[in-house]
């Protein structure tokens, strides 16, 4: 009954987004007219592509468009997605609006093997991905399946014990990553670039390898939404309302792992994402997550669209790392919300 | 009568800690419950068993002849409805749709709520005098309020058996009338077997049909209040003494410490 006014909202930020992807790839050392950049796009795609004519239009910028931003915007738009569903999906099992898609140690594992890649130097290619991304992708997985395994008493799995087995295997990885970047001095620079996360120089391949397991996965979890909002009322509740809360519990964990791994090997890590997109919709749309995990898939895109823009075209010449731009407005405009809200007893 | 809830030889321990101890309980199909006895008695535990929270060390629990842990969850929750100690607010959900997610056990993986759906939530929340509560955050609304959602919530399941963990607890004297008359009403009215714990004896002599002494993990009594809220037994169970009053022949007895 209520959940018809959400639907015009839900379009609203459908259209932001799409406008933000096209309006965003004008930005850039070389402008684009939008004019243009929506004509290259729609010349791409089939049936109605040879309707318009870009015969004008600079080779280079039809380039720069197809192959430089578009896979850039659309990857940085993908991974937004995926760590917003992931921090929804984690916050509600954990029952916690403190947990954020790296809570089981994620980044941590994935930064460890991707700091090993680094100082191995290998910089090989599969499938268009660096090796160095394939090691952080097995980092990151092992890390969670260490963590899961440390926290899993017979067969049933403690929150809390989680919560703490990540901290402390995060921290012996954390360890483990300085002690390698001591002894590799020369490509500490590398090594911490990599770990604040970066959209540069994603490709077509990358996004398609990454979109299908993404897209999947992110199915998977909405078909769980109303599991999810018996939980999070408590879990004695839940199963009495009939939720097999183990088994929910263990297909949510082990999807959004996965889904946090996809996204961490591709763009390192990029934190408050998937901690402050849940939040902001949480207040707008409420916490019914057949509502909340959809709109999470568009806020997370919106959100870090904007940051990597913000990332390769605030400073001419430098690119700033994303993460550093997530954190820097994510983190002053998530206390003001903490503060705002604690007035009102939200959280 | 027949009963609806069969309990035999249970036993139940947490590590080597031995909580329940050769418990045998039949519950009357219809009846008014309740299980009192001193903390640490084992009442929670008892109930956790009953609703398949809790998996018995030995012994059996049957509902409706069916072994408990033999039943689908979607289906148990058809026939058993819990309403539990205290809930976690940490998110906010309106009072409507709290209620609404009673009809889990309804619904097919990928069914959204219907018509039907929304005609149980509205009764159940009328028979629980929460409808205008609807609209209102779980958050917001008082302890007694949040009691009548989750009563509200635990009809739209459509359960043969109401389970209440100490649901009087933290609650005003007028508000603890209200939620007894309520589960008497459900259980008189709409035929709903009741099995509550409680903390107040005079609460559960005024409202139970039988009534279970329990005393560290073992069935002191189980019996109609007359027989059950004597001297010796509460003195006996819970270490004190206590006058007994009845005003008269057709009112249940209340206890006073002496």
């Amino acid at each position: 009954m209520i959940k018809k006014l959400y639907k015009t909202k839900i379009l609203v930020l459908l259209i932001v987004l799409l406008f933000l992807i096209l309006f965003s790839i004008t930005l850039g050392a070389v402008k684009i007219p939008f004019i243009e950049t929506v004509k290259i796009i729609i010349s791409k795609i089939k049936f109605i592509g040879n309707r318009v004519n870009v015969e004008t239009i600079k080779d280079s910028n039809i380039f720069i468009v197809m192959n430089i931003r578009l896979p850039r915007i659309l990857m940085a738009s993908l991974v937004g997605a995926i760590l917003s569903v992931v921090g929804a999906s984690y916050q509600a099992i954990f029952k916690n609006p403190m947990a954020d898609p790296f809570v089981m140690g994620v980044s941590s594992g994935a930064a460890f093997g991707a700091t090993l890649g680094i100082i191995l130097g290998l910089n090989k290619g599969i499938l268009g991905f660096g090796l160095t991304s394939v090691i952080a992708f097995a980092g990151a997985l092992l890390t969670t399946f260490l963590v899961y395994n440390l926290a899993r008493v017979g067969n049933k799995i403690s929150t809390t014990a989680i919560l703490l087995a990540g901290i402390v295997v995060s921290s012996l990885l954390s360890s483990g990553i300085s002690l390698m970047m001591i002894f590799n001095k020369d490509e500490l620079i590398n090594i911490v670039s990599w770990t604040l996360g970066s959209f540069n120089g994603s490709s077509w391949t990358q996004l398609l390898v990454i979109s299908i397991p993404a897209t999947i996965g992110t199915i998977f979890l909405t078909t769980y939404s109303k599991e999810l909002n018996a939980i999070v009322l408590g879990e004695d509740q839940a199963q009495n309302l009939g939720v097999n809360v183990e088994l929910t519990k263990k297909i949510i964990l082990v999807t959004a792992s996965f889904l946090a791994a996809c996204a961490v090997s591709v763009s390192g890590i990029i934190g408050f994402v998937g901690l402050i997109i849940p939040h902001l919709l949480r207040l707008v749309f409420g916490s019914d997550h057949r509502i909340l995990l959809p709109v999470s898939v568009i806020g997370g895109s919106i959100f870090l669209l904007i940051c990597d823009t913000l990332a390769r075209t605030m400073l001419s010449g430098i690119e700033i790392p994303v993460g550093i731009i997530t954190s820097l407005f994510g983190g002053p405009f998530f206390l003001y919300l903490l503060k705002r809200n604690r007035s009102k007893n939200l959280i | 009568m027949k009963p609806i809830v069969n309990i035999e030889n249970l036993h139940f321990k947490y590590d080597e800690a031995e909580i329940l101890k050769a418990i045998d309980l039949n519950v009357p199909q219809g009846s008014f419950l309740s299980i009192l006895g001193p903390n640490g008695s084992g009442k929670t535990t008892l109930l956790k068993n009953i609703c398949n929270l809790l998996h018995p060390h030995k012994g059996s629990i049957m509902i409706e002849d069916k072994e408990v842990e033999r039943i689908k969850y979607k289906n148990l929750a058809r026939v058993i409805a819990v309403v539990h100690q205290g809930t976690d607010v940490q998110f906010d959900f309106a009072v409507y749709d709290v209620v609404m997610m009673g009809r889990f056990p309804y619904l097919k993986r990928f069914q959204t709520e219907g018509k039907e759906d929304e005609r149980i939530v509205k009764k159940a929340m009328e028979d629980t005098s929460t409808w205008e509560l609807r609209d209102k955050s779980i958050s917001e609304i008082s302890g007694g309020e949040r009691q009548r959602v989750l009563i509200a919530r635990a009809l739209t399941q459509q359960p043969k058996v109401l389970i209440l963990d100490e649901p009087i607890s933290h609650l005003d004297i007028k508000y603890q009338i209200e939620i007894l008359d309520l589960c008497k009403t459900l259980n008189k009215e709409h035929n709903i077997t009741v099995i509550t714990t409680l903390h107040d004896i005079n609460m559960a002599s005024r409202y139970s049909d039988y009534i279970v002494l329990l005393e560290k993990g073992n069935i002191r009594k189980m019996d109609t209040p007359e027989r059950v809220l004597t001297e010796e037994n509460i003195e006996e169970v819970y270490g004190i003494k206590v006058d007994l009053i009845r005003r008269n022949e057709n009112e249940r007895p209340i206890i006073i410490p002496k």
